[in-house]
C-alpha cells in the first residue's frame, strides 16, 4: 500500500459512515459496467471484456477434448483459472498465480459449477472423451472488486461461446458447430464492510479501507459465499448482505441480458 | 481450415486481398490503463496487444542493479485464449526468447543512464495473436514507453516481410507465416535508421533477402508515422 492509499483509508471510512463514498455513489450502487461480448473472437470460442468502472478484466474461453473425471465418466469437465498480469498494477508479479488470484478464480468457478449453469452432461461425447471447457481470467486494471468483474465477464462469455466443429476424433479450428449449453446466469457480489456499513461493488481505496468482504454468488438460490479480509461480520450483516446481493444480481442480470 | 498445399497467392492477390506490399489494417492508442506509468494498445490485423511500463521503480534483488543506468526489462506474455489451441499460462521458450529481443531493441533506444540502480518494467500481453505479434508487441512496448515520458533517443518501429508462393511480401497473417517458406521481423530506430531486432527463418537467396529487407524496413517506416501521429494526438489537450 502506497502512502497516499494509506491518508485516503481515514478520509474514505468518515464518509462512509456518514452514508456518502468516495466517488459519490450510493452505498449499495455498483459501479458503471461496460461489457464487450465477442472481444477477441478471431480465435478464442468465448470472450469478454468487462470494465467496471476503473477495473478491466478479459475473460477468454477456450475448449479442448479430454478425459472425464474418474467419479464422474459421463460429464464434461471445467476449469478456471485467473491470472493478475502485472500491467494491472505495479504490485502484481509475473510468475504462477498466487493466493490472490487462485482465491478469484476458486469464487467465480464456485458459482458457475454450483449453479449448474453449464451443462456438463451435454459435453460428453463417447466413452473417456469428453469436452473440457477453459475459463481464463485475464486481470487488465486493477480498480478494485475483481471478483464481480471476473464473474460477471465469465458468465457473459460462456453465454455466447462457440463450439468447435468435431469431426473424426478431431477438432476443426475454426469452424463452429452451435453454442455452449447454459442455462442460468450466476452472478457474484461483493460488499464490503467500512465502519459497520455495508458497501456495494468496493473501489480499490474502498477495498483498502475495507475491514472484511463478502462475495455472495445468485442465481436464484444462493450458490456461492466468500468472507475474506481480517475483519469479521455480525448475522445481521450478513443477512442483510444476502438480500442485497440478490438484489443486485438481478439489476446486473438485465445488464447481461440486453446485451 | 487451411491446407498443406494450398495456394497462397491467388490472380496476383493474396489470401486476404491485400497487394505484396500492404499492411494489414493497424489501430493504436495510448494510455489505455490507470495503474501503469504508460500503457498502449495495438490491433494490428487480428492481432490484439497490451503494453504497460512500470517504473523507473526500486529493483530487487539489489544485486541486480547497476550503478550506471536502469535496468530494463520486457516481458512478453500470451493469454491462455489468444491462439486456437488453448496456451498453457506461463513462460515457455519461445515467449522468453521474445522478451529478451525486444528488450534488447527497447534499451537501446530508452536513456537509461538518466535512472541509475532503478529496474524499469515493460510488459506486453497479447490478448489475440494471428502472426506478426513481436513487431506489434514491440511498437505497443515503444509507444507505452513513450507514453510512460521516459526520455528516449528514438522509437522502435517493426515489421516483418517474408516470401510466400515464391513472392516477397510485406506483413504476413497467420496462414501466410504458417504455410510461407520465410519469415524476416525486422525492427528499426527510425529517425537513427538503425536495426535493433532481425531474425529470420526460412530459405531466401541473397537477392530475395535484399528485397524482403528492404520491404520490411519500408513497411517499418509506415508503422512509424502511424506511432508519431497516436503520440501527437495523445498530447492534444480536449477543449
Amino acid at each position: 500500500m502506497d502512502i497516499e492509499t494509506y491518508l485516503k483509508r481515514d478520509y474514505i471510512t468518515n464518509l462512509v459512515k456518514s452514508g456518502r463514498r468516495i466517488d459519490n455513489r450510493k452505498l449499495d450502487e455498483f459501479r458503471y459496467i461496460k461489457l464487450e461480448r465477442d472481444y477477441c473472437d478471431a480465435k478464442a470460442p468465448g470472450s469478454t471484456l468487462i470494465r467496471l468502472g476503473n477495473t478491466k478484466v478479459l475473460v477468454g474461453i477456450s475448449l479442448d477434448v479430454g478425459e472425464p473425471y474418474p467419479d464422474r465418466p459421463d460429464e464434461g469437465v471445467m476449469t478456471t483459472s485467473a491470472e493478475l498480469r502485472p500491467v494491472a498494477s505495479p504490485i502484481f508479479e509475473a510468475g504462477p498465480p498466487r493466493e490472490d488470484a487462485i482465491e478469484i478464480a476458486r469464487v467465480v468457478d464456485r458459482g458457475i459449477r454450483e449453479s449448474k449453469a453449464i451443462d456438463l452432461e451435454k459435453l460428453f461425447i463417447e466413452e473417456n472423451k469428453v469436452w473440457i471447457v477453459f475459463i481464463d481470467i485475464h486481470v487488465l486494471d486493477h480498480g478494485g472488486n475483481l471478483i464481480d468483474a471476473s464473474g460477471i465477464a465469465a458468465i457473459t462469455a460462456l453465454l455466447n461461446t462457440r463450439m468447435p466443429r468435431y469431426e473424426d476424433n478431431t477438432i476443426i479450428r475454426g469452424e463452429w458447430d452451435g453454442k455452449l449449453p447454459v442455462s442460468c446466469i450466476p452472478v457474484p457480489v461483493t460488499q464490503a464492510k467500512i465502519s459497520d456499513k455495508l458497501i456495494v461493488d468496493p473501489c480499490l481505496d474502498e477495498e483498502y479501507a475495507a475491514d472484511a468482504k463478502i462475495t455472495i454468488t445468485t442465481t436464484d438460490t444462493i450458490n456461492a459465499m466468500q468472507k475474506s479480509g481480517d475483519g469479521a461480520f455480525k448475522s445481521d450483516e450478513i443477512e442483510r448482505a444476502v438480500g442485497v446481493a440478490f438484489e443486485k444480481a438481478k439489476e446486473i442480470r438485465n445488464i447481461i441480458k440486453k446485451l | 481450415m487451411v491446407k498443406q498445399d494450398m495456394k497462397l497467392i491467388v490472380d496476383g492477390k493474396r489470401l486476404d486481398g491485400r497487394r505484396f506490399d500492404e499492411l494489414r489494417e493497424i489501430k493504436m492508442s495510448v494510455g489505455v490503463l490507470n495503474r501503469t506509468n504508460g500503457s498502449a494498445y495495438v490491433e494490428w490485423g487480428k492481432n490484439k496487444i497490451l503494453a504497460g511500463v512500470h517504473g523507473p521503480r526500486e529493483l530487487h534483488p539489489k544485486y541486480l542493479r547497476d550503478p550506471t543506468k536502469a535496468v530494463l526489462t520486457c516481458t512478453y506474455n500470451m493469454a491462455p485464449f489468444s491462439v486456437d489451441e488453448r496456451k498453457k499460462p506461463g513462460p515457455d521458450r519461445r515467449s522468453v526468447e521474445i522478451s529478451k529481443v525486444i528488450s534488447e531493441a527497447l534499451g537501446h533506444v530508452a536513456v537509461l543512464e538518466k535512472y541509475p540502480n532503478t529496474g524499469i518494467d515493460v510488459f506486453v500481453e497479447v490478448l489475440q495473436a494471428d502472426a506478426g505479434t513481436r513487431c506489434a508487441s514491440i511498437v505497443a512496448a515503444s509507444l507505452a514507453m513513450a507514453n510512460s515520458g521516459m526520455p528516449m533517443r528514438d522509437m522502435i518501429s517493426a515489421c516483418a516481410a517474408g516470401k510466400i508462393d515464391g513472392e516477397i511480401v510485406l506483413d504476413l497473417m497467420k496462414e501466410e507465416d504458417n504455410f510461407g517458406e520465410c519469415d524476416l521481423p525486422v525492427a528499426i530506430s527510425p529517425r537513427r535508421k538503425e536495426i535493433v531486432l532481425l531474425q529470420m527463418d526460412g530459405k531466401l537467396t541473397r537477392e530475395e533477402f535484399k528485397k524482403a529487407y528492404r520491404l520490411a524496413i519500408d513497411g517499418a517506416m509506415r508503422v512509424y508515422d502511424m506511432q508519431k501521429k497516436t503520440l501527437i494526438e495523445s498530447m492534444k489537450i480536449e477543449e
